[in-house]
């Protein structure tokens, strides 16, 4: 009950600010800012530096040196004088990324999207014949507005500003997205409020 | 006396008063619009769409007794969305007496996970931890973790959320990998989430994966249901609601449903007007706004 309570406090402070910014507000604000880092870093000590570095490194996997050497290097970031030093560590982490990014993204997204534009006009029925056809005219003519540095006039123009709507119609869905959304947290929070906490709900 | 809205054109005093409404009155209606279902239900009908189907038909061919990876991959601030799907495919997987491994690449999503495990296998089904299910916890690493659990769950996941060898944990005693795997179920609020499944994993190990993410990320991943590389998809309350009417479990997302559907007519009403009110006032023209040269 005490931890609800304490729960409920801090939903109803951040919520406070709907009405105007107020210090209750920022007093929950900076609460959460101190208390998610405290958590992220305790977390991040207990589940990855120790386990994966500390403890094989002090039972003799002295390779892993190399990592820990350049971990450290990361905290030259707050001298002006050895901060290049960090560029080391950091070249590695980017590079290894970038490559794992780069494989995924060109693997499981363009190679596997492409393929999936690649449909037939005529779907077999009336009702996936029509779905083929908006997907090759939306994807060509949104590719068109984005593209092609010619000046949108003339045929061109038209096949831009077909794209421009099609772009139109996916951000709007998006946007709708976006708003069922932050009603589900608005829903989620009062579920708490009046479940939880006050039970008004059944 | 009004004060000038710099709006000439707005002839209707309600009109001009509805334009100066201040926004606190729009958050008093979302609000009531939204309580007011959930004290009261109205049970609206939820149409089951062909993405989630898709996920619940993929999660009906599983043979009884095969391995299902469980990525949690989401924190509390998602949980109004996220938590009601990992609730309803929890309960579809325990039910077909799948086994589980679950496992987070979001540091705050073990205990979640835990939770969820709690509730639908042990207070439920009455699964038995490390024999049924169990919970892998937290591993950082993002992408370069999904491919090295290609390779080996046993190097990436040495111990469980509970510090014991995974070697000594029965399920883990042949689940090494994915080609041990039948299937992945990710429950996503971002990154690391489904899109990093798809682009590491999916391309890599080919295997099955359907997912579950919030509403704002949803639009994002329809492609990928379309191009076959997701079987199935989740997206929002929304899609946890028609998961749970497949289950036939109506839950938390069955009863948001109706909050969900009224917030949206008070939004709708708001555009609706607002639109009203600058064409009424005779669009951009009239209202003094600077435009970019």
């Amino acid at each position: 009950m005490l931890v609800n309570t304490v729960a409920a406090f801090l939903t109803l402070a951040v919520f406070s600010f709907l009405y105007r910014d107020n210090p209750v507000y920022k007093f929950a604000e900076y609460l959460f800012v101190g208390v998610a880092t405290g958590y992220i870093l305790s977390l991040e000590y207990q589940n990855v530096f120790k386990p994966n570095l500390w403890t094989p490194l002090v039972h003799g996997q002295y390779s892993l040196i190399i990592v820990f050497i350049l971990g450290v290097l990361m905290f030259t970031r707050f001298s002006k004088q050895y901060a290049w030093l960090s560029r080391w560590a950091i070249a590695l982490m980017v590079g290894a990324f970038s490559g794992l990014a780069i494989i995924g993204a060109a693997q499981g997204d363009l190679v596997a999207q492409i393929q999936a534009n690649m449909v037939p006009f005529w779907g077999g029925s009336v009702g996936k014949t029509i779905e083929n056809v908006l997907l090759i005219v939306g994807l060509i003519s949104s590719l068109w507005y984005f593209f092609f540095s010619k000046e949108h006039k003339g045929v061109s123009g038209g096949i831009a500003k077909l794209g421009i709507w099609f772009l139109m119609i996916s951000f709007g869905a998006s946007f709708g997205f976006t708003v069922m959304s932050r009603i589900s947290l608005l829903i989620g929070r009062l579920q708490f409020l009046f479940h939880d906490w006050l039970p008004i709900i059944k | 006396m009004s004060k000038k809205t710099g709006r000439e054109g707005l002839k209707l005093p309600v009109l001009e008063r509805l334009e100066r409404l201040d926004r606190r009155y729009i958050f008093i209606a979302i609000f009531i619009a939204v309580i007011v279902p959930l004290i009261f239900p109205i049970w609206l009908p939820v149409r089951v769409s062909p993405e989630v189907q898709g996920l619940y038909d993929s999660v009906e061919k599983l043979p009884p007794g095969s391995v299902v990876y469980f990525a949690a991959d989401f924190d509390p601030g998602s949980m109004a969305e996220l938590r009601p799907m990992m609730i309803s495919t929890l309960r579809h997987l325990f039910r077909r007496d799948i086994k589980v491994i679950g496992a987070c690449l979001w540091p705050a999503g073990p205990p979640l996970l835990e939770e969820g495990f709690g509730i639908v296998a042990e207070g439920e089904y009455g699964k038995k931890y490390g024999i049924d299910f169990v919970n892998l916890g937290f591993k950082e690493g993002r992408e370069a973790v999904m491919v090295q659990l290609g390779k080996s769950f046993h190097s990436v996941y040495p111990a469980d959320y509970y510090g014991k060898p995974v070697s000594e944990i029965p399920i883990m005693k042949n689940a090494y990998n994915f080609d041990n795997t039948a299937m992945i179920v990710n429950i996503s609020a971002g990154y690391p989430g489904t899109k990093e499944w798809i682009q590491q994993v999916k391309s890599r190990f080919h295997i099955t994966i359907g997912a579950g993410c919030t509403a704002v990320s949803a639009p994002e991943f329809y492609p990928y249901v379309q191009s076959g590389q997701l079987v199935g998809l989740m997206g929002g309350l929304a899609g946890a609601a028609e998961y749970e009417k497949l289950i036939g479990n109506p839950a938390d997302a069955t009863k948001g449903m109706d909050a969900q559907s009224l917030g949206h007519v008070v939004i709708l009403i708001f555009v609706i007007l607002g639109n009203i009110i600058y064409f009424a006032g005779g669009g951009s023209k009239k209202t003094g706004r600077v435009k970019a040269s």
